[in-house]
């Protein structure tokens, strides 16, 4: 056996082992609900107290540190408190798993390649998909957003799929147009950012999924979604989807700019409206529309949500359709 | 805070609805228009349409970025195309639309940032604001007794002090029974804010005007040729609107020789460049030689110009003789590659000294091989077994119409085939140094060998090759890059740096105590807010402690 078969070998137990986490975060998700189910049952229509930020209580023990202190503030605002969970913590140590056996692979293609593994797109799909996972595990050590599981998880092994299936080519050398220190830093933040646009997509949908449920509360309509009781309130993913898209914004500007750099090098101009150039500078706008679109009266909550997911349906329709069916400078999805 | 009056930190604007309103006059009616303009609503507005302006780009081919490729869509859609093209449809990004919608973008912005960078201007030099009469609603409102023995005075005043370490501009405020310090820091947040704005307004300027200034332009060079950088030696040439060729800094480049490696190990990969190499001599005027090199994604800057390598291929060297053996054409030839193997197509027109004028379209193939069909192609780039057809044609050229015609196409209309494969005369075809007669006692025509003193079957030499280069001067480049700069630092400032108020108040209460209360407000996304009102209680606690150390401290509860 060679790297590379080491490599697609460890890939595809990454998956199957991403897909076990699914089914664990799954069950998770079942366990909520009924977890919910018995409590409504218990204490009739939930009574929502408005959550705010500055109204939370927040005035305790001076003994519990900083950071504590921060996540149990994030997180402690469900309705249901919902207790320890072993489908949650296997879910997770799956998860944790399949990350290191999707690092192998990413490891030993480069190796068998000598090279970064993000030259076409079989290898951008298996690197961003790592540094999607890479990005919720590290943030589930700050903040407790293991809910999102079975996203990220169902969200990877899809992408993996499609990569694997569809895009999968043999190690090739670099081509001249890519030997450039700029793949390496453009195409690992750009890939980046999209790990950070995932979560708070996926934070924006549960957000609009909450304040759905939070506006019916009063009413005799009750969410099917009966877990989405025992999730951080809508305000809370609102700020915390806030957070994570503002560093995916951070990182889209300096792909942005590290790209024109690297156009400059390649083609003698900075910006050309090249198609990937134009999507990129799309997604771009978006999210900063969406930046605005939280400071603007009348567009905090579900309408900024909306701008966020519209944003990373761009970020994949960039890297799933542009790359493959768009005609541009940027041929190099090795297809 | 003097952000537009629908930004969500800003009081309510009065809701006045149009019928109460009263009228509003032409200075009125601009003003509202104005503030409408410069309103956040407005901004999002623009922003989403500038996005949604921008994908029609991506779907039609550009002119700027595409032009064969709108050609093509003409000959495709010949009754879509040409409505698509009324609209600009071609030339999104030059449109008057999307110039409209992003100018009224940046006016806004500017609209925006003018009035907010005056106030800022005067809020670094304010006082932080009076403390507010009730603490307790605000974010992370926290309480703690004083140690015994300390007065309100004397906690404010320390307070202050770790305020004052925390990097926060400090105020004292007293009342017959309280005593507070208003705190304010984060100032560098609107800052940067700010600075990330107008650098998008400076990049736009640079951007808007760069090209102005500058040049591109093409040019073809076989192994040997030397250019001189002067506006008639370029194959093409635009100038930017305010440049003026005399700016040209007239050196000399000569293309020595071009280096590929193909990939031979990796079959996967078979035939695979791997590296282009272009080793050029640059002459400035007046100047020593230099050696240099130009490679794909390495450009060589020089005399305030970016040489760029773009493209490479094959230029035969082709020499026709008349009947008589006298040289009436000899020159090396770039052929445009066709495939990833390096089949070529070249044209070689030869007006004069021959009995008739003659074209020939050649077909260049670096490593010929035959399909089953009969057919040739080239299966490796290099040149393995280097083969030449030409057709030959006679006729008029069409040169002398005085209409331009390109070196790289042959117009056979009015020509009268020689030799292609229909007609009676089969192509010519050579290997290098060979020569072959031309149809109809014409003369006679060679591929000449550029390498002639090779072992038997060694090709390698055998064909010069020839390098396209884009040569580029921008001299606001540097700019674009200052302002990409500071656009990048502000919004890092901007969204990092928290803007917070924070209060402590000491109440001197009837047993004789003193009250300790600490709150905040948050400018801005500020996730700390309430941590930090915490530590701050905390760290005041403890120099309260130290200040006051032969009393045992009270509970701090
Ligand atoms: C060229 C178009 C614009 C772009 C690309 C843009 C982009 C951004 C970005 C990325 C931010 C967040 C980073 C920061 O706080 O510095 C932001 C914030 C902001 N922008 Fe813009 N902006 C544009 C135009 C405008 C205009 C026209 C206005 C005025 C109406 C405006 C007002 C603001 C305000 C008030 C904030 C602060 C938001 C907050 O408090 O969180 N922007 N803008």
């Amino acid at each position: 056996m060679n790297l590379n078969e080491l490599s697609i070998l460890s890939l595809y137990s990454a998956m199957a082992v991403y897909a076990l986490a699914f089914i664990a975060f799954s069950i998770d998700l079942a366990r909520r609900s009924a977890a919910v189910g018995s409590t409504e049952a218990a204490v009739g229509a939930t009574n929502e107290a408005p959550a705010s930020v500055a109204g939370a209580k927040a005035s305790g023990g001076g003994s519990v540190s900083t950071l504590n202190r921060i996540s149990s503030r994030m997180a402690d605002d469900a309705v249901t408190p919902y207790g320890r969970s072993a489908s949650l913590r296997v879910g997770v140590s799956l998860t944790v798993l399949g990350w290191a056996l999707h690092l192998v692979a990413a490891v030993l293609r480069g190796l068998a390649a000598d090279r970064v593994p993000w030259a076409n797109m079989y290898e951008f799909a298996m690197t961003g998909t790592l540094l999607i996972v890479t990005v919720f595990l590290i943030v589930l050590t700050r903040t407790d957003l293991r809910f999102l599981g079975t996203f990220v998880t169902g969200m990877v092994v899809i992408l993996l799929g499609i990569g694997a299936l569809q895009y999968y080519v043999e190690v090739a050398p670099l081509p001249p147009a890519l030997q450039s220190v700029w793949l390496v830093i453009h195409v690992f933040v750009a890939s980046l950012g999209t790990g950070f646009f995932a979560l708070g997509f996926a934070l924006s949908f549960v957000q609009l999924l909450q304040s759905r449920r939070e506006e019916r509360a009063g009413t005799a309509k009750s969410s099917r979604l009966r877990f989405l009781a025992t999730l951080p309130s809508a305000f809370t993913l609102e700020n915390l989807a806030y957070r994570v898209n503002i560093i995916g914004f951070i990182l889209w500007t300096f792909t942005l700019m590290a790209g024109s750099v690297w156009a400059e090098r390649a083609w003698g101009r900075y910006w050309g409206w090249d198609t990937k150039e134009v999507w990129t500078f799309i997604i771009w706008v978006i999210y900063a529309g969406y930046i605005h679109a939280r400071a603007t009266r009348g567009w905090r909550g579900s309408r900024s949500a909306w701008l966020a997911i519209i944003g990373f349906a761009a970020v994949m329709f960039n890297f799933g359709i542009v790359n493959v069916f768009f005609k541009g400078l940027h041929a190099y999805s090795g297809l | 805070m003097s952000r537009p009056s629908d930004h969500i930190d800003s009081a309510p604007a009065p809701s006045g609805n149009g019928i109460t309103q009263p009228k509003l006059g032409f200075v009125g009616t601009l003003r509202w228009f104005w503030r409408q303009l410069t309103s956040m609503r407005t901004a999002l507005f623009l922003l989403l349409l500038l996005a949604i302006a921008a994908v029609p780009g991506s779907l039609v081919p550009q002119r700027s970025s595409d032009p064969n490729g709108v050609i093509q869509y003409f000959n495709d859609n010949p009754e879509l195309a040409p409505v698509l093209d009324n609209i600009q449809a071609f030339d999104v990004y030059s449109s008057a639309w999307f110039s409209s919608i992003y100018l009224l973008l940046f006016v806004s912005l500017i609209g925006c940032v003018i009035p907010r960078t005056k106030h800022h201007l005067q809020a670094l030099r304010a006082k932080p604001p009076k403390t507010p009469a009730r603490l307790g609603r605000l974010a992370g409102f926290t309480t703690r007794t004083a140690p015994v023995g300390t007065d309100a005075a004397t906690a404010v005043a320390s307070a202050r002090t770790v305020l004052k370490q925390g990097r926060y501009r400090v105020a004292l405020f007293e009342s017959p029974t309280e005593f507070s310090v208003s705190a304010e820091r984060g100032y560098m947040r609107e800052t940067g804010n700010l600075v990330f704005h107008s650098a998008l307004v400076g990049l736009l300027i640079v951007v808007g005007f760069g090209s102005g200034f500058g040049f591109s332009g093409q040019r073809v060079l076989v192994e040997g040729q030397t250019f001189v950088n002067t506006l008639l030696a370029y194959d093409s040439f635009n100038p930017g609107r305010f440049f003026n060729d005399t700016e040209l800094d007239p050196y000399t480049l000569t293309l020595d020789d071009f280096e590929v490696t193909y990939e031979t190990q990796n079959l996967e990969a078979f035939g695979q460049p791997l590296d282009f190499t272009a080793g050029v001599t640059v002459t400035p005027r007046g100047g020593d030689a230099q050696d240099g090199a130009v490679r794909v994604n390495d450009p060589l800057r020089t005399g305030g110009t970016s040489i760029y390598l773009l493209g490479n291929g094959y230029a035969p060297t082709i020499t026709v003789k008349d009947p008589e053996g006298t040289v009436v054409f000899t020159d090396s030839v770039p052929f445009l590659p066709q495939d990833a193997n390096l089949t070529s197509l070249g044209i070689v027109k030869v007006p004069d000294g021959l009995a008739e004028q003659v074209g020939l379209i050649g077909f260049f193939y670096p490593t010929q091989d035959e399909t089953s069909s009969g057919s040739y192609f080239s299966s490796f780039p290099d040149l393995e077994y280097p083969v030449l057809t030409l057709n030959v044609y006679q006729g008029d050229l069409g040169l002398d119409e005085g209409v331009p015609t390109s070196v790289y196409s042959l117009v056979t209309d009015d020509m009268e085939p020689l030799a292609t494969r229909d007609s009676a005369i089969q192509p010519l075809e050579l290997t290098p140094g060979e020569t072959q007669e031309l149809p109809n006692g014409l003369g006679s025509v060679t591929f000449e060998n550029a390498a002639p003193d090779a072992a038997e079957g060694d090709y390698a030499g055998s064909v010069p090759r020839f390098a396209s280069f884009d040569i580029h001067h921008d001299p606001t480049q540097g700019w674009v890059l200052l302002f990409a700069v500071l656009v990048l630092g502000g919004l890092l400032t901007s969204l990092f740096v928290p803007r917070r108020r924070l209060w402590v108040k000491a109440i001197e209460q009837a047993d004789g105590s003193v009250r300790l209360e600490y709150a905040g407000l948050a400018r801005g996304e500020d996730p700390a807010l309430e941590s930090a009102v915490t530590a701050l209680a905390d760290r005041h606690a403890a120099m309260l402690e130290r200040a006051t150390p032969a009393i045992k401290a009270a509970d701090p509860a």
